[in-house]
């Protein structure tokens, strides 16, 4: 585990240097402006509102927005500002967690794929094959009825819906480098298999697969958002933009300024981050712009 | 073409068959056994036995999965726990309306995506190229029911330009197409810019071609070179990429049902979550997996009937 | 009377690292019904050479001086709708790879009805027109060979459809790039006979572009050295094959493995690269590879000519 953090830190050090290249796209520099308003308003959160995101005050029901309520107040009268920004920590930690959890899990299952016995190989390409075959949303559907809606339920989507393209990519590479010198020579001089797949086959593959699953992190904000928006995400109170959204949504007719806070925030960070990530892909790979 | 197609299909019926067996799974690990939901509290013991036993649930989970499995092969999905009527026939009478909204994003995204990225390859490293660019990767990363929601708020609720809520008068045709412009947009708006991109590249790819140099030396008009001798070849990973856009507009529309009050397979699912109904959520789960397979094996299919180099080779 | 006279063209490439000259002066002329052969070295210009009389030349190359005269028209001048006009109708040309030189999707039948769109004749003699030129090329069953796609057919056929559509529309200049080059060294003679046999049929002219000495010789009334965007001789067959002047030309003709007497292990070869283009290149364009080079070659270009045998090359005047 420690092995992975320390070389997905080299990986990002090792490119940070690049960030320049970055901003000289129009694109690029967009997307990291909206990135990092995001993150800054996520983080911050405490700082930039007075409102707690969950406190109830029916005096202030359904008031538009002004100075005081910048973006106006909800049907229980608690501040659509201060939900938005905490809503985005939600977001955040969603997307950072389940996708850190399916970047373990699909290296792991891609290891043992590539590696491994071919009859295991075929019988994971099966399954990974079966998962992708389900529309997303019914996954989720189906995996909530499972488990209840929860915020524990969304993350276990998002792992189910991206390990197969993670273990995908780290298989084939793996299948490509077993087979290649440096990696024969090392297991002639009596390498571990371990050994082999931390020092040789791991560094070589990772690259692409941190640039794949930077792009993801869009789609996730996205299956969180949706989920919640179908009340089955995260459970109210906790703000939630799919929560905001669908409480607008209600309500569309009258107080349009609700579904606008629920849905603006998903619209910039989604662009954002994808403005990013394509950026960076574009920059680092642009091989993998075929693939995808 | 023909041992092609049977190993498709083949490969087609067992990834169905890995999707069954993880739904069961799924179903199987439902915490609470699903006769006491369907009978509820005031249910005796001996009520929720009978049941269990009529339900099939009182045999070991491996006979169980394997009726399960050859039930479903035949169409029996079980009943459904409210109604009593059989899965299948419920879950069958809301499809046609999924597939009406799925067919609907699918005219927008094809109507819109491939005139767009062919003429962004024509016209490359202009502007309009790149603003288009700019707005195919903006659809793509925008959630559909953001775009749903918006759609409606903007074209029904503010302009009303469009109805907003409901499938039209059942009947009136006309109705119903007005009632489908806002959802089917929803659906396949994103796919706009997937295809609009896809048929760029590989306009991009065709373009430098060969044949394209002949054909050019020949003496060709620039139009019939163009779509007749480029798009033409560069159109075909777009087919393949439908299929897989199908399944994603499957998701979408889920959302688009649910915005705009429209009756469908999604609606059907979501409803069904709510009042805890298991067998109808499986089941349904279970036809549009089926179905999505089915639409990519298609498309597998039509690429090998449009690309005669496919088609001899198999 | 000359079909094609090309007359001191320049052509330039922009590139990362500056402008690469890639055609200097070059003049050619085209006599009608005869068979013009250019050799040299790959990068020596001979595929910029057909780009720039067909006008397709890639998007950072362009034509900066010089003239190419085709039937009263200087094509170097010509908008691009023009030219199409001349495409396919009076100049036509068979390019070098007969495996993606035809569309895959379209039918044969197809693509040599696009080539007639120029044409009046209703739909069902255009095909019968097809189906004569497929007989000219000795394509087996040429009614059922329309109906089929490029890919069923071998390397060799392909070429043939190829050669039957350049030929369709009879035109003035016929350019062949290296028509054989991608073929079986079998089917070699017999695609150069088809081509002799129709040129003469259709009394056109052609420009015969290869690397293949043996075969020009065989050919061609008169030929064409290039090195490195520049003619560095040209004149009859006779006179290049039997009296080369210029060095480059004899190195040539040396190591040409056809003309070798001697049976030995290893092939004579002119050491030495091409000089990069990108550069200004002073004097003598072979002068870094040339065994003769002298002072004088280093700074002043030369350029003779007698009874139509050019040479840029200083040893004359010695």
């Amino acid at each position: 585990m420690s092995d992975i953090l320390i070389l997905v830190f080299e990986v990002v050090s090792k490119h940070l240097g690049s960030l320049r290249r970055v901003v000289a796209e129009p694109l690029g520099a967009v997307g990291l402006i909206m990135v990092v308003g995001m993150i800054a308003g996520a983080i911050f959160a405490d700082f930039l509102t007075a409102f707690e995101p969950t406190r109830i005050s029916p005096r202030d029901r359904f008031l538009e927005p002004s100075v005081v309520h910048l973006m106006g107040t909800d049907q229980l009268g608690r501040d659509l500002f201060s939900r938005v920004l905490h809503g985005g920590q939600i977001a955040l930690s969603v997307a950072l967690v389940s996708i850190a959890a399916s970047l373990l899990i699909g290296v792991i299952l891609g290891l043992i794929a590539g590696y491994g016995p071919r009859w295991l190989d075929n019988l994971m390409i099966l399954l990974f094959d079966a998962i992708k075959s389900f529309p997303t949303v019914m996954l989720a559907l189906a995996l909530v009825t499972l488990f209840g809606p929860s915020l524990t339920a969304v993350m276990i989507v998002v792992v189910l819906v991206n390990v197969p393209g993670y273990a995908r990519i780290i298989r084939t590479q793996t299948l490509a480098l077993k087979s290649s010198q440096f990696v024969t020579s090392a297991q002639s001089m009596g390498a571990s298999t371990a050994r082999v797949l931390r020092v040789h086959i791991l560094p070589n593959s990772i690259g692409p697969l941190l640039i794949l699953a930077s792009m993801d992190i869009p789609v996730v904000i996205a299956i969180e958002a949706g989920m919640s928006f179908l009340g089955l995400g995260v459970r109210p109170p906790t703000p939630s933009w799919g929560a905001i959204l669908n409480d607008g949504f209600t309500a569309i007719r009258d107080t349009p300024w609700i579904a606008i806070a629920g849905g603006v925030p998903i619209i910039l960070t989604t662009l954002g981050f994808t403005f990013l990530g394509e950026t960076l892909r574009d920059i680092f790979d642009p091989r993998l712009k075929r693939r995808a | 073409m023909l041992i092609y197609s049977l190993k498709r299909l083949a490969l087609a019926v067992l990834i169905v068959s890995v999707a069954m067996f993880l739904l069961f799974t799924m179903i199987y690990l439902i915490p609470g056994d699903p006769a006491s939901v369907a009978l509820g509290p005031r249910a005796t013991e001996a009520m929720r036995e009978a049941l269990l036993v009529k339900m099939g649930l009182d045999q070991p989970v491996w006979i169980q999965f394997w009726n399960f499995f050859v039930n479903a092969w035949q169409g029996d999905l079980g009943t459904e726990i409210l109604s009593n009527r059989p899965v299948f026939h419920v879950v069958m009478e809301q499809l046609p309306w999924t597939l009406a909204l799925i067919t609907g994003g699918m005219v927008w995204s094809i109507a819109l995506g491939i005139p767009l990225g062919c003429w962004t390859a024509v016209k490359r490293g202009g502007l309009a190229d790149r603003l288009i660019g700019v707005f195919s990767v903006a659809v793509i990363a925008v959630p559909s029911f953001v775009i749903a929601i918006y759609a409606l708020l903007i074209f029904a609720v503010s302009l009303r330009w469009l109805p907003a809520i409901g499938a039209g008068d059942p009947g009136n045709l006309g109705d119903q197409l007005l009632h489908l412009i806002l959802p089917s947009l929803a659906v396949g708006l994103g796919w706009v810019g997937y295809i609009a991109r896809m048929v760029r590249a590989s306009m991009l790819e065709v373009l430098e071609a060969p044949h394209i140099r002949t054909a050019r030396a020949f003496g060709l008009p620039d139009r019939q070179i163009t779509y007749r001798y480029a798009l033409s070849i560069a159109i075909l990973p777009t087919v393949t990429l439908l299929g897989v856009g199908i399944g994603q507009m499957l998701s979408s529309a889920v959302f688009a049902e649910i915005v705009f009050a429209r009756p469908g397979v999604g609606k059907l699912v979501y409803d069904a979550i709510l009042t805890r109904n298991f067998p109808l959520v499986s089941g349904a789960v279970l036809v549009t997996t089926a179905l999505f397979i089915a639409i990519n094996l298609v498309a597998d299919l039509i690429v090998g009937y449009l690309d005669p180099r496919v088609r001899s080779r198999l | 009377m000359n079909v094609l006279e090309i007359q001191n063209l320049n052509v330039a490439f922009a590139t990362g690292g500056g402008f690469l000259r890639a055609l200097k002066n070059v003049s050619i002329d085209i006599p009608e019904y005869c068979i013009v052969g250019v050799v040299g070295e790959s990068g020596c210009g001979k595929s910029t050479l057909i780009n720039s009389i067909l006008r397709l030349l890639p998007e950072n190359g362009s034509i900066d001086t010089g003239s190419i005269q085709f039937e009263g028209r200087d094509l170097a001048q010509l908008n691009l709708s023009q030219m199409q006009g001349i495409r396919g109708s009076r100049i036509s040309t068979v390019f070098q790879d007969p495996m993606d030189a035809l569309n895959p999707v379209l039918s044969i039948a197809e693509q040599m009805l696009h080539i007639q769109y120029r044409s009046d004749l209703s739909r069902k003699k255009k095909n019968a027109r097809s189906i004569e030129m497929l007989r000219r090329v000795r394509i087996p069953d040429p009614e059922s060979a329309l109906k089929r796609y490029p890919h069923e057919f071998s390397g060799g056929m392909k070429q043939r459809i190829a050669i039957a559509m350049a030929m369709m529309m009879e035109p003035a200049l016929l350019i062949a790039d290296e028509p054989t080059t991608a073929l079986d060294a079998t089917l070699e003679v017999a695609i150069i006979n088809l081509l002799k046999e129709l040129q003469s049929q259709i009394k056109c002219s052609m420009l015969f572009i290869s690397h293949h000495l043996g075969l020009v010789a065989e050919l061609c009334d008169e030929v064409v050295v290039m090195y490195a965007g520049e003619v560095l001789e040209r004149g009859s067959a006779r006179q290049i094959f039997h009296d080369p002047w210029h060095p480059y030309t004899q190195r040539l003709l040396d190591c040409d493995p056809a003309s070798q007497t001697l049976r030995t292990r290893h092939l004579p070869t002119i050491p030495g690269e091409i000089p990069d283009l990108r550069r200004d290149q002073e004097g003598c364009i072979f002068r870094s590879r040339c065994q003769f080079c002298e002072e004088v070659c280093k700074t002043v270009p030369a350029e003779v000519e007698t009874e139509g045998h050019h040479v840029r090359c200083h040893r004359l005047f010695q």
